[in-house]
């Protein structure tokens, strides 16, 4: 089984890339964990681009294609999600009746400097990926002060965030598996 | 518990099977707040048997993944996980539990299962035939119709206006009209 991690920042040593690998550390080793790192080369979304929209994009939607969930960490600016990570989702979600999202199996959880914990951006970004019709695992995981959150070694320091991050995986991980059979009764006819 | 065979009047004897080509499946909800849309299922299929005795049944299958709309983009948001979940749910039943007729007038109670919640339903109707058709066919048609309130079958997906209200009603008018064979 493959997890596709995508994290909501662009910088390097983003709070969300580390809550991402935390994530990944919890996860057992038959779980393949990719790690996207292409969303600051996506374009806006433009129509008129929608015929030939670049490697980009079409990296980006092959990355979504070819895992069997994905696992978002988003930060929150300006109490909503970044710009460009809902600008990615509005790719993927095109063209709207074939898109990549159709079922895909989707948690959110994020982190942030404030002591909100980028919880309005986790359910914005849920609603934008139900909306563009993936499965979307209804939890989420607010860590704020995210300068303090987690030890040397990269887990959360908190047990119980802890705990309710294997409470998202757990979840996260049916929903891939169900897809996944579900996928496959449907190849087979 | 109901009987899933009642007694029944004047039904046809014999075990009359849908024609999917010739029957429809339609939904009718309220849409942002003033006009009505609508839309079907393509594949459906059923059967209504009658029993010697007077009781019958009548069975009807719908295949989610059917749903046909004008729009092809809302056409994949209603069968994803905020609608009908067509990955999950395949499929929408109904089996009746009781058929009353009138005249051609038709009163059925029955259990209806969209994405694996059931509830019974009043649906009321007509009969017309039976008549012989084309080779030598034997057919009966009928027209039924419910409502339900669809949040009641995990299908709460919404929008708020700006002004107030939702872009949808939880009222969906159900309508079947079905061309049956004898078999």
């Amino acid at each position: 089984m493959r997890i596709l991690a995508v994290p909501g920042s662009l910088r390097r040593d983003s709070h969300n890339r580390r809550l991402l690998r935390a994530a990944t550390a919890l996860l057992p080793p038959d779980i393949e964990v990719v790690e996207f790192d292409g969303l600051k080369a996506i374009p806006p979304f433009d129509e008129d681009d929608e015929s030939s929209p670049g490697a980009a994009v079409d990296a980006w939607r092959a990355a979504i294609d070819s895992a069997d969930g994905l696992l978002f960490a988003t930060p929150e600016y300006n109490s909503s999600i970044p710009g460009w990570l809902k600008n990615a989702v509005d790719w993927a979600s095109r063209p709207f009746s074939d898109t990549v999202l159709r079922n895909k199996p989707a948690a959110v959880i994020g982190a942030s400097t404030s002591m909100f914990g980028a919880v309005w951006a986790q359910a914005e970004l849920r609603k934008a990926l139900g909306a563009a019709g993936a499965r979307v695992v209804d939890l989420e995981l607010p860590v704020p002060n995210a300068e303090e959150a987690f030890n040397d070694d990269g887990a959360l320091l908190e047990t119980e965030q802890e705990e309710a991050l294997r409470g998202i995986l757990v979840e996260l991980r049916d929903y891939a598996e169900r897809h996944a059979a579900a996928k496959a009764a449907a190849a087979a006819g | 518990m109901s009987s899933p065979e009642a007694t029944l009047t004047d039904l046809p004897v014999g075990t009359w099977t849908v024609d999917a080509v010739h029957s429809s499946a339609n939904f009718a909800v309220k849409h942002m707040i003033v006009a009505t849309f609508r839309g079907r299922f393509d594949a459906i299929d059923g059967s209504l048997t009658v029993n010697e005795d007077g009781s019958a049944r009548l069975v009807g299958l719908v295949k989610t993944g059917s749903i046909v709309v004008k729009d092809e983009n809302l056409q994949g948001h209603l069968g994803s996980p905020d609608f009908f979940d067509t990955e999950r749910f395949p499929e929408i039943k109904f089996e009746s539990t009781s058929i009353r007729r009138t005249g051609d007038e038709l009163v059925l109670d029955g259990q209806l299962t969209i994405k694996d919640k059931t509830h019974p339903v009043e649906a009321t109707g007509t009969i017309s035939g039976p008549a012989i058709t084309l080779g030598d066919a034997e057919k009966i048609g009928l027209t039924l119709e419910t409502v339900i309130d669809r949040t009641q079958f995990g299908l709460e997906w919404n929008a708020p206006l700006p002004k107030g209200g939702f872009a949808l009603e939880n009222d969906v008018t159900l309508t079947v009209e079905l061309e049956l064979v004898k078999s």
